[in-house]
């Protein structure tokens, strides 16, 4: 029922793609990241939550549909519903079905719960299409409580040294993950203007994520012991010294590995990741019952392979324009 | 293990040397004082033996986590350490255990006599009774290619700082060879007992390379202007009619240079002297190379020694009479030395010669055709300088002559390892030989990270064919490699085999045609060697 093609995965018998990176007449969208949510398209379709967001990235005017979590629309004869992908507020699965037929297009995802977005819910098809960015055994992940706290130790001890604290974190997901388990009562909270303009889009829409927004004019002596959180864009610019002395961490699941770590240049790496590890990755894809395994973008050969070796699954590899760049925050 | 896995964390985490020296004050103030010797020992880069072979670790690693071996290859190839690869596909511990850096050292080194099961039971019990970060350092002291990040000189200072005691004085009891199962840190540090320990040598003082204009030095007429030759830089002491001769590495190499064994005599007791050993004959020094193979050999026959003997270049004298004349200036001991050199008679001891120069420019000229005068630059050293200890700044600056250089097309790429790994960092260059590209040179080091990522990205996307952790790309890329010394190779498809290559810049205004021949190489060989 779906073919890959250069314009991304295709639907012919409801005539869309999901998540396509060239413009095209129709489009799910899984998450508002910007390796899925490209703007161009005649016609969006997300999830409730992601709406605001492809409002704030792709443009106020573009043409777009929402639908919750697990409600069935029909699209000549193909039944589509979206279910929670639990990668971050608003991340959908798309599952697809014409007569009998069940395919899963997972976006990204992970397993363990953020506390924010809704928990990721296996759903049972024949095929099963997931990505594979920490496909490799020597992807674990610590549990997410045990970094927040080490967050939280790490932002007290740097304020009681006369340091700020920068998180390097994605604007959209990571950043709000972080601040809604940041400690308030250890001092202040910044963002970068990328983050405070996500944080508006969802506080518009009952959220209600803490921070100051620094803009130009704000004063540095007032930001003192404080807790600032920005993607990686800012690191290169003026800005970012408006915060010294500070100390700087990187919340990714690369940071798992040391030569990323030190590569990084940062003082300190935090393992956190919106993806799932090896372990989730085995669990989910077992859970779909999907004996027809689609790989992508990560480490999709070696995965691949692995299905097909230890679970004796069809799984094949789909080859995506980009090898994994490895400083990627997402 | 906890509190040594801390230690190795804390040290690990920042490249800030303060921060790294006050984790190991840390350490020494909170762990257990039979580890301290043992945590010194590790930290100034002393390995425990192996006491497994490496394919046997990742077998049993394999095996345990239920991974295919081909799987475990492909994970070790993006994490590019072997300790860690394990440490992170290991499943979750089993149970808790608390075992000290020594039992763990006594651990290791009982495990090598082991039958083969014993041994693999005996290290899955532990893998499995500890947690990721304990296992990596773990594997790394099994895998003995433990480095803990830190220099001697600020182990040192760590040491100074927790025990209250001159950096020297650390420094100089620290040296040479000792066992820290026969120590204790009072009995390394507690000063007094080992006045005895005669055979060592003073901690180097070291030349800081030059990175300012000389003019900035001030008066020429403060400065020892010397040649920088290219040999092992030594001490040579002579105490209780014992000779020692030292490397800077802190190797005792008396017996390997028979040549000096007649200044036991010919020496006054209690006289140090620090200088360059180098080949030498009829008059000027032999290449690097000859003094390599001889250094590499176990056995020094009298043809060998009479094709390569060995001379000290002095450049100073540390003690004479048994004193200690380091904090004299530096006008005062060369006065000495020359005085010692003159009432030798051998032909074993040079001076290292004050060149005369007038003005800084003139210096400049000759540091530039250094290689025409059989030396790789210039010291410059302030006639009133003390000997200090380590590489320091200010009184003793090297002064090396510009590297040879050879512009070379990317052919090859492998990824790197440690901070590296998962990046393709390590490249092979290659020269024109009529219309086939030939490798003459691997180089990692001298591209920025930027450049670095930039290179690994493309070099993804023109990969051409791979072979294993290996891959060969589109040849498009110059870089102009600089090098120390060239020396002809019939092993090498170039015919050349190069000292220290490393990458000066990438040079992206070149096209491939216009990268070097190997005719270039062998005339550059013949320039060198005539
Ligand atoms: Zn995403
Ligand atoms: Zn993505």
């Amino acid at each position: 029922m779906l073919k890959f093609t250069d314009k991304g995965i295709y639907c012919k018998q409801a005539d869309l793609y999901i998540d396509p990176w060239k413009p095209v007449k129709n489009a799910i969208i899984t998450h508002g990241h910007s390796d899925h949510a490209r703007s161009g398209m005649n016609n969006y379709l997300c999830h409730t939550e992601t709406m605001p967001i492809l409002r704030l990235r792709l443009g106020a005017d573009i043409n777009v549909q929402s639908l919750p979590y697990n409600q069935e629309i029909s699209i000549n004869g193909v039944k589509i519903s979206l279910h929670p992908a639990g990668h971050i507020i608003g991340s959908a699965q798309v599952r697809l079905e014409y007569k009998g037929e069940i395919w899963v297009v997972s976006g990204d995802y992970k397993l363990i719960p953020d506390g924010l977005s809704v928990p990721f819910e296996p759903v049972k098809c024949h095929h099963f299409i997931t990505e594979s960015t920490f496909g490799l055994p020597i992807y674990n992940f610590p549990s997410t409580e045990e970094v927040y706290a080490s967050i939280n130790q790490w932002w007290k001890q740097n304020a009681a040294e006369g340091f700020n604290s920068v998180i390097i974190a994605y604007a959209l997901g990571k950043s709000q993950s972080i601040l809604h388990h940041l400690d308030q009562e250890i001092g202040d909270i910044f963002l970068h203007g990328a983050v405070a303009n996500v944080n508006n889009a969802f506080n518009e829409n009952g959220h209600n994520f803490p921070g100051t927004w620094v803009s130009p004019e704000m004063d540095r002596k007032a930001i003192k012991g404080a807790m600032i959180v920005t993607p990686s864009s800012a690191l290169s610019t003026p800005w970012i010294r408006k915060f010294s002395p500070s100390r700087a961490a990187l919340c990714s699941g690369w940071m798992q590995l040391r030569g990323a770590r030190r590569r990084s240049g940062v003082d300190r790496g935090f393992v956190l990741s919106d993806h799932c590890d090896w372990s989730q990755l085995n669990e989910a894809v077992l859970a779909t019952g999907a004996e027809n395994i689609y790989v992508t973008h990560g480490y999709q050969t070696t995965y691949a392979k692995w299905l097909c070796d230890r679970y004796q699954l069809n799984a094949i590899e789909i080859k995506t324009q980009f090898e994994p760049a490895t400083g990627d925050l997402d | 293990m906890k509190a040594f896995t801390a230690l190795f964390t804390a040290i690990d985490q920042t490249t800030k040397t303060n921060q790294k020296v006050q984790a190991m004050v840390d350490y020494f103030t909170h762990a257990e004082e039979e580890d301290k010797i043992f945590a010194v020992s590790i930290l100034i880069g002393n390995k425990p033996k192996r006491p497994v072979k490496t394919s046997e670790l990742k077998e049993w690693a394999a095996e345990l986590a239920e991974l295919p071996m081909w799987l475990y290859e492909e994970s070790y190839h993006i994490v590019g350490d072997l300790a860690e690869a394990i440490a992170l596909m290991l499943p979750d511990p089993d149970k808790e255990q608390h075992v000290s850096l020594r039992e763990n050292l006594e651990f290791l080194s009982e495990l090598t006599d082991l039958p083969l099961e014993v041994k693999k039971a005996r290290i899955i019990e532990y893998w499995m009774s500890a947690e990721v970060q304990e296992r990596f350092v773990f594997n790394k002291l099994i895998t003995g290619n433990f480095r803990m990040g830190v220099s001697k000189q600020l182990v040192i200072k760590a040491l100074a700082k927790y025990l209250e005691q001159e950096q020297t004085s650390i420094a100089h009891q620290l040296m040479g060879k000792w066992d820290p199962y026969a120590e204790t840190m009072d009995s390394m540090f507690a000063g007094e007992t080992h006045l005895d320990k005669n055979y060592l040598p003073y901690p180097f003082f070291l030349a800081y390379p030059l990175d300012t204009d000389p003019a900035t030095l001030g008066d020429i007429d403060n400065w020892y202007i010397e040649r920088k030759l290219d040999g092992i830089r030594g001490q040579i002491i002579v105490r209780n009619e014992e000779l020692f001769v030292w490397s800077r590495g802190e190797e005792l190499l008396t017996d390997k240079f028979p040549e000096f064994n007649s200044l036991q005599t010919s020496l006054p007791n209690g006289t140090v002297l620090d200088g360059e050993i180098i080949p030498w004959r009829d008059g000027s020094p032999l290449p690097f190379q000859i003094m390599q193979t001889r250094i590499g050999r176990k056995n020094i026959s009298p043809k060998y020694l009479k094709e390569a003997p060995l001379v000290m270049v002095c450049f100073d004298i540390l003690e004479y009479n048994g004193v200690d004349l380091r904090a004299r200036p530096l006008s005062e001991r060369r006065e000495i030395l020359n005085e010692v050199i003159a009432k030798h008679t051998e032909n074993k001891l040079l001076l290292s010669e004050a060149m005369d120069f007038k003005a800084w420019e003139e210096v400049g000229k000759f540091r530039r055709n250094a290689r025409d005068f059989n030396c790789e630059g210039l010291m410059l050293k302030r006639k009133t300088s003390e000997y200090e200890t380590g590489r320091r700044r200010g009184n003793w600056w090297k002064w090396k002559t510009e590297p040879m250089t050879v512009d070379g097309v990317l052919l090859y790429a492998q990824s790197g390892h440690g901070r590296r790994a998962n990046l393709f960092t390590d490249y092979t260059f290659a020269v024109w030989d009529g219309d086939v590209l030939v490798p003459f040179a691997k180089a990692y080091s001298g591209l920025t990270d930027k450049e670095i990522n930039v290179l690994d990205n493309w070099i993804k996307r023109n990969t051409i064919d791979k072979f294993g952790p290996v891959r060969s790309v589109k040849p498009e890329y110059v870089f102009e490699i600089a090098f120390e010394g060239i020396n002809s190779s019939p092993r090498h498809k170039s015919g050349v085999a190069l000292r220290f290559p490393r990458i000066l810049r990438w040079r992206k205004d070149k096209s491939v045609k216009d990268a070097n021949t190997k005719n270039d190489l062998l005339q550059l060989l013949e320039a060198v060697n005539s």
